[in-house]
């Protein structure tokens, strides 16, 4: 039935119903008040009397009989008021239910429209239009203002302003330039665009979000299991008891009323409505929430692990100082960077930059190579054996540091610089310092997350001093340093160990293992790395530190949320039972307090759609204040 | 076993769920049912030997729910 029928059977019956009451106020006539009663049970019954039959056809017995068989009972004893009263509050209640819902699904229904439907591809020089899944990669797609960016790709010619709320949540429009890249979904607002297509319909980051989101809204909470289990005896239970109430009392209409009562909708839909809304609201901040028992584990969280590099900081080292001890500052500089040339390591990418930036051209490969996890490298350049990397790399290798240059590393690192060593030929020649940009909301958001009474927690493979100097300026009471990537899962272990619930919080890229070993693993800057979105819990699609409190927020919020409707639910249901039981509630009355329980859930799954967009001075969302212990290593 | 999703036009009513795991459920070769509620999915695990998937989406569409799409 579409909802425009629905919503003339609700208004005539209404009408019907009203025009009958009016007629029993004036005393004008008793047959023509029962005759227009009986009418409105028709229209509003006519309805649940088809799905009855449909449903019967297919041997389930379902609200629908139940109460079609209450109505023609009712009908049959005369009872024209209660047979209108109860069709009229069913059709009612399911109209109003579904206008609700539609509600709780808003914010996911309104990313799917942002998907976009055409696309203009150059193709043998001339533009045609086609489907966004029919461009080919590597074709050129061209976007005017206005329009949506229909694949991932890269940007050859043009230059334009994106709004990339689709993805980030964040609709202050971002500057794109030739070789930046754009996602699908994304709005170019002003400028115009010509793109190499990349990643065409299933596969862009856009579709991603979509489908992951699409799976969360019904993956399962714990707490529903508590709810399964109730049904699991609640529904024979009823049963039972309606066939007990019958043979002791032989009240058919006792016992009916009882089925039709007693059936738990505000329960079956008590969590799918909370979290739907509560995983809508994150989708359009541009978090993703990968389902019911996630939103419970973030609830749950006491201890912050961030990993530093690229999380805390910006993640894009640059070269701030170069100090030799011989060899003329050139000759390093052209060593390491040959050296680093085919380095993966973002401190070995900050070596090679700076290079280009010097010399104007990048630095061939070195002769040979090899990576030292958490260590450095060795290398091999114009025949001379060359080993960068940390202390513990000298160390391992037994090239000596001598005192000075010991005393110059203890400046740099306590200023938060990272400094690597240079040795050639087994002899250190020279010190560069890499150091990294904190993000602008890092200090905002530890101090927030303190005064929520979270422990934080740093993380990082960095020296103890610049750790320390770091942690020092972010207000970071403890941290790990020195940290192989093996090493952070143990980090994360050892909190686990004494009984804390971790969230880690990192790029994704290099720390999978610790995400994946946190109770809970958040990854920021999600959008575009594929592989953070599949093994975090929580996607922070944006770069943006301050979701991280975003996101446990909502998520406890929706749990209580949930938590709420659930007993609620629970507590109606058994309130109402009792009464019938007790003869003080009947199905007219009974219908409609159990429509209005219906609705009174959606309605507080709908509250959540509001959460963090009314309150522009933030107020601590958590209760639980735990002592912070401080202490270093 | 084989698990399909049949796409519904919209799940709006709690006794909806509950109607049509029912009838799906109760199919010779189902073993596992679940209405998924906010996406309006019914997604069904059974033996394909045993049951074709256009009685299933026929047992949907005749409880008075469309099914438009099915994987």
């Amino acid at each position: 039935m579409s909802k425009q029928q629905k919503q003339y059977i609700v208004i005539s019956s209404a009408l019907l119903i009203a025009v009958a009451l009016l007629f029993i106020h004036l005393g004008i006539s008793g047959f023509g008040s029962d005759v227009l009663m009986t009418a409105a049970a028709g229209v509003a019954g006519y309805p649940i009397a088809k799905k009855a039959y449909m449903t019967l056809r297919m041997r389930v017995l379902g609200i629908e009989s139940l109460v079609t068989v209450a109505v023609f009972g009712a009908l049959a004893i005369g009872e024209f008021w209660e047979a209108a009263a109860v069709t009229f509050l069913f059709v009612f209640g399911s109209w109003l239910e579904a206008r609700a819902l539609e509600k709780t699904r808003s914010s996911l229904k309104s990313l799917l429209d942002l998907q976009p439907q055409t696309a203009s591809v150059l193709r043998d020089g001339e533009e045609v239009e086609r489907s966004p899944d029919q461009v080919n990669i590597g074709e050129i797609v061209r976007v005017r203002p206005g329009e949506k960016i229909p694949v991932d790709g890269v940007i050859q010619k043009g230059r334009a302003s994106v709004n990339q709320a689709a993805i980030t949540g964040e609709s202050i429009p971002v500057g794109k330039d030739i070789g930046d890249e754009v996602f699908s979904g994304t709005i170019l607002e002003s400028g115009y665009l010509e793109l190499e297509a990349r990643k065409v319909g299933e596969d862009t980051t856009f579709s991603h979000i979509l489908e992951l989101v699409e799976e969360a809204q019904d993956e399962k909470a714990r707490t529903q299991q508590f709810l399964e289990k109730f049904s699991r005896y609640y529904t024979p239970g009823i049963m039972i008891t309606a066939l007990v109430v019958f043979l002791i009392t032989f009240d058919v209409r006792l016992s009916l009323t009882l089925l039709v009562i007693a059936c738990p909708g505000a329960l079956v839909i008590s969590a799918p409505v909370s979290i739907v809304s509560g995983i809508g609201n994150g989708a359009r901040n541009g978090v993703l929430i990968k389902g019911g028992e996630i939103l419970e584990q973030a609830g749950k969280v006491g201890t912050i692990a961030f990993d530093k590099t690229g999380t805390l900081t910006r993640g894009e080292p640059s070269v701030t100082g170069i100090k030799t001890f011989g060899m003329p500052k050139e000759q390093l500089l052209y060593l390491a960077g040959r050296a680093e040339a085919q380095s993966e390591h973002h401190l070995g990418k900050a070596v090679v930059h700076h290079v280009r930036k010097v010399t104007g051209q990048s630095p061939e490969p070195a002769d040979a190579f090899n990576h030292l996890p958490g260590l450095g490298l060795s290398a091999e350049v114009d025949g001379q054996m060359l080993h960068i990397g940390n202390c513990r790399l000298m160390e391992e290798e037994e090239i000596a540091i001598p005192g000075e240059i010991e005393t110059y590393l203890h400046q740099e690192e306590e200023q938060g610089k990272t400094p690597i060593l240079v040795a050639v030929s087994r002899q250190i020649q020279g010190v560069i310092s890499i150091a990294d940009r904190l993000r602008n909301d890092a200090r905002e958001l530890i101090k927030q997350l303190y005064s929520e009474g979270f422990s934080v927690v740093m993380l990082t493979g960095d020296n103890a001093r610049t750790a320390a100097s770091i942690a020092h300026a972010l207000g970071i009471d403890e941290y790990y340093a020195e940290l192989l990537p093996a090493d952070k899962v143990d980090a994360i272990r050892r909190l686990q160990f004494d009984g804390q619930t971790v969230a880690m919080v990192g790029d994704g890229v290099n720390d999978a293992p610790a995400l994946a070993t946190a109770d809970l693993g958040i990854a920021m800057g999600g959008a575009g790395t594929d592989a953070a979105m599949e093994t975090a819990d929580i996607v922070l699609m944006a770069d943006q530190l301050s979701k991280v409190s975003y996101s446990l927020g909502i998520s406890k919020a929706t749990v209580r949320n949930m938590k709420q409707n659930i007993y609620f639910a629970v507590a109606v249901v058994l309130l109402l039972i009792l009464g019938v039981l007790t003869g003080n509630v009947f199905l007219a009355g009974g219908m409609m307090v159990h429509e209005a329980s219906v609705l009174l859930v959606i309605i507080n799954a709908i509250r959540l759609l509001g959460y963090g967009s009314e309150k522009p001075s933030r107020q601590p969302l958590f209760h639980h204040k735990k002592q912070v212990e401080a202490y270093g290593t | 076993m084989t698990t399909t999703t049949f796409k519904l036009e919209e799940v709006s009513c709690p006794s909806c769920v509950k109607n049509i795991e029912k009838a799906t459920g109760r199919l010779e070769g189902v073993s596992k049912t679940k209405v998924l509620f906010n996406s309006g999915k019914v997604k069904t695990t059974y033996d394909e030997q045993k049951l074709d998937p256009n009685v299933i989406e026929d047992t949907i569409n005749k409880l008075g729910y469309q099914v438009v799409s099915y994987h």
